[in-house]
């Protein structure tokens, strides 16, 4: 019942997610943010089990942060996609992690970059993308609207047509959302829905 | 009296002092010199073998290397000490570099390499038991966050990174050679026949073709590729013949 969704600009990468936190039936919160940044030019947005999205995400960001000072320097957002796809693959076949994440970081020399993970630690680069049962009205309806020169107004635009079909067909659709970007100048917050 | 704290390696002595870290540098110090040189658009690395016999079957692979060994596709090192504990080392630092790889896709960058093996090689002073390792070891390799790199460590687990580094037998004479003759902006190719140059003046014999190892790493220009090069006899033999050429005609002036 999470929805996230991504897309990937020719100089920002924006993520949607929603923002309720449910427990079986019963929503817990409303402005639960589910993008959470790793550092100053990256963040995640995590779906799928309570516990594990929380916990795994934790793990990454404090691994990616000892890098950053063991070494004096940051990761790329490719190094860091890889590295995540190995913990996943890692804990896969003793206790996995059931969490689906979407990564969007902007590199100086490479430009924005998104990558889609699952809990089977399957790893893409992507334009676009998304995942949970939102993903699976919003994916065809993005394909058509997505262009390689897309700017952030039509980026917006993009996720408001997602979001307002995920309410016209999803049967228990969340009711808040919040969308978020990063440029070269870092993660900022575009609007709450 | 130094005696009584010899036989325990990962203790001090009186003095504070590590006795066996410093009885494994002297190890090095009647070695085969290796020396190494930064340049602007790469490094050079220069060895003198001291295993050399009619008897070695040329062909056998581990007869030409006894001091250059490739750690991965961007980083190279040349060694002086003892040859088994080398191989281990080196062994260690190719298994640093891949499981980088596997993590993150990307090569290791050539500081947090020799990190590695020297925080591994510190652990042999400070617990288990276990003599160091008779080994230092120069580092060349190139990232994109530094360039062209060149770092030595040695049997504390200490590493540095420098411009110019000589380690092994006459490495002191070497050093104080590499002052006098580096300039910041030298290019490879000067900077090839110049260590030739100083691994001669450093050494007591006269160089010789299979006694003498020649590296370099570079960047090839149209791939943007590092390039790991070992020098052959025809490429080996010119320079040294300079280098010989250039110490009789100090020695006779």
């Amino acid at each position: 019942m999470d929805y996230l969704m991504g897309i990937k600009g020719p100089d920002f990468v924006m993520v949607c997610s929603d923002t309720q936190a449910a427990h079986s039936v019963i929503s817990i919160k409303h402005d639960e943010d589910k993008i959470v940044p790793l550092d100053s030019h990256k963040m995640f947005g995590i779906a799928g089990e309570a516990g594990d999205r929380v916990n795994f995400s934790e793990f990454v960001i404090a691994n990616v942060k000892l890098y950053a000072l063991r070494n004096s320097t940051e990761l790329s957002t490719s190094s860091v996609a890889h590295f995540t796809r190995g913990e996943l693959a890692k804990a896969l076949r003793s206790s996995p992690y059931h969490c689906n994440l979407l990564l969007a970081g902007y590199d100086e020399k490479v430009g924005p970059s998104l990558y889609w993970m699952d809990y089977l630690a399957t790893l893409n680069k992507i334009n676009t993308g998304g995942t949970g049962y939102g993903a699976m009205f919003v994916l065809s309806l993005f394909d058509k609207l997505w262009h390689p020169n897309l700017t952030e107004a039509e980026a917006v635009d993009m996720m408001e047509q997602g979001i307002a079909e995920v309410k016209r067909r999803l049967v228990v659709a969340p009711p808040h959302y919040i969308i978020k970007i990063i440029d070269k100048n870092g993660i900022r917050t575009v609007k709450t829905v | 009296m130094s005696r009584r704290y010899d036989s325990r390696t990962t203790i001090f002595s009186p003095e504070g002092r590590l006795y066996q870290v410093e009885y494994a540098m002297e190890a090095i110090s009647n070695a085969g010199a290796s020396m190494g040189m930064l340049a602007k658009d790469g490094v050079v690395l220069v060895a003198e073998k001291k295993i050399t016999s009619k008897l070695l079957d040329s062909k056998a692979v581990g007869v030409r290397k006894e001091k250059m060994y490739k750690l991965d596709d961007h980083i190279a090192c040349s060694v002086a000490g003892i040859t088994a504990d080398a191989n281990i080392l080196i062994n260690i630092c190719r298994l640093a570099a891949q499981r980088y790889y596997f993590a993150y896709q990307e090569p290791i960058p050539v500081e947090q390499l020799v990190q590695s093996v020297c925080d591994t090689k510190q652990g042999y002073t400070q617990f288990g038991g276990q003599r160091p390792f008779g080994v230092s070891i120069l580092y060349a390799g190139w990232d994109e966050h530094y360039g062209f790199q060149l770092y030595q460590s040695d049997p504390s687990g200490n590493y540095g990174g420098w411009k110019a580094a000589a380690i092994g037998a006459g490495h002191a004479a070497a050093t104080n050679l590499l002052k006098t003759d580096y300039k910041d902006d030298i290019t490879l190719a000067e900077a090839v026949p110049l260590l030739v140059r100083v691994l001669s003046k450093a050494m007591d014999t006269s160089l010789a073709v299979d006694k003498v190892e020649i590296a370099t790493l570079s960047k090839d220009p149209a791939t943007g590729k590092v390039i790991y090069k070992q020098y052959e006899a025809p490429e080996i033999t010119p320079l040294i013949e300079a280098a010989n050429a250039d110490k009789a005609a100090a020695a006779s002036s």
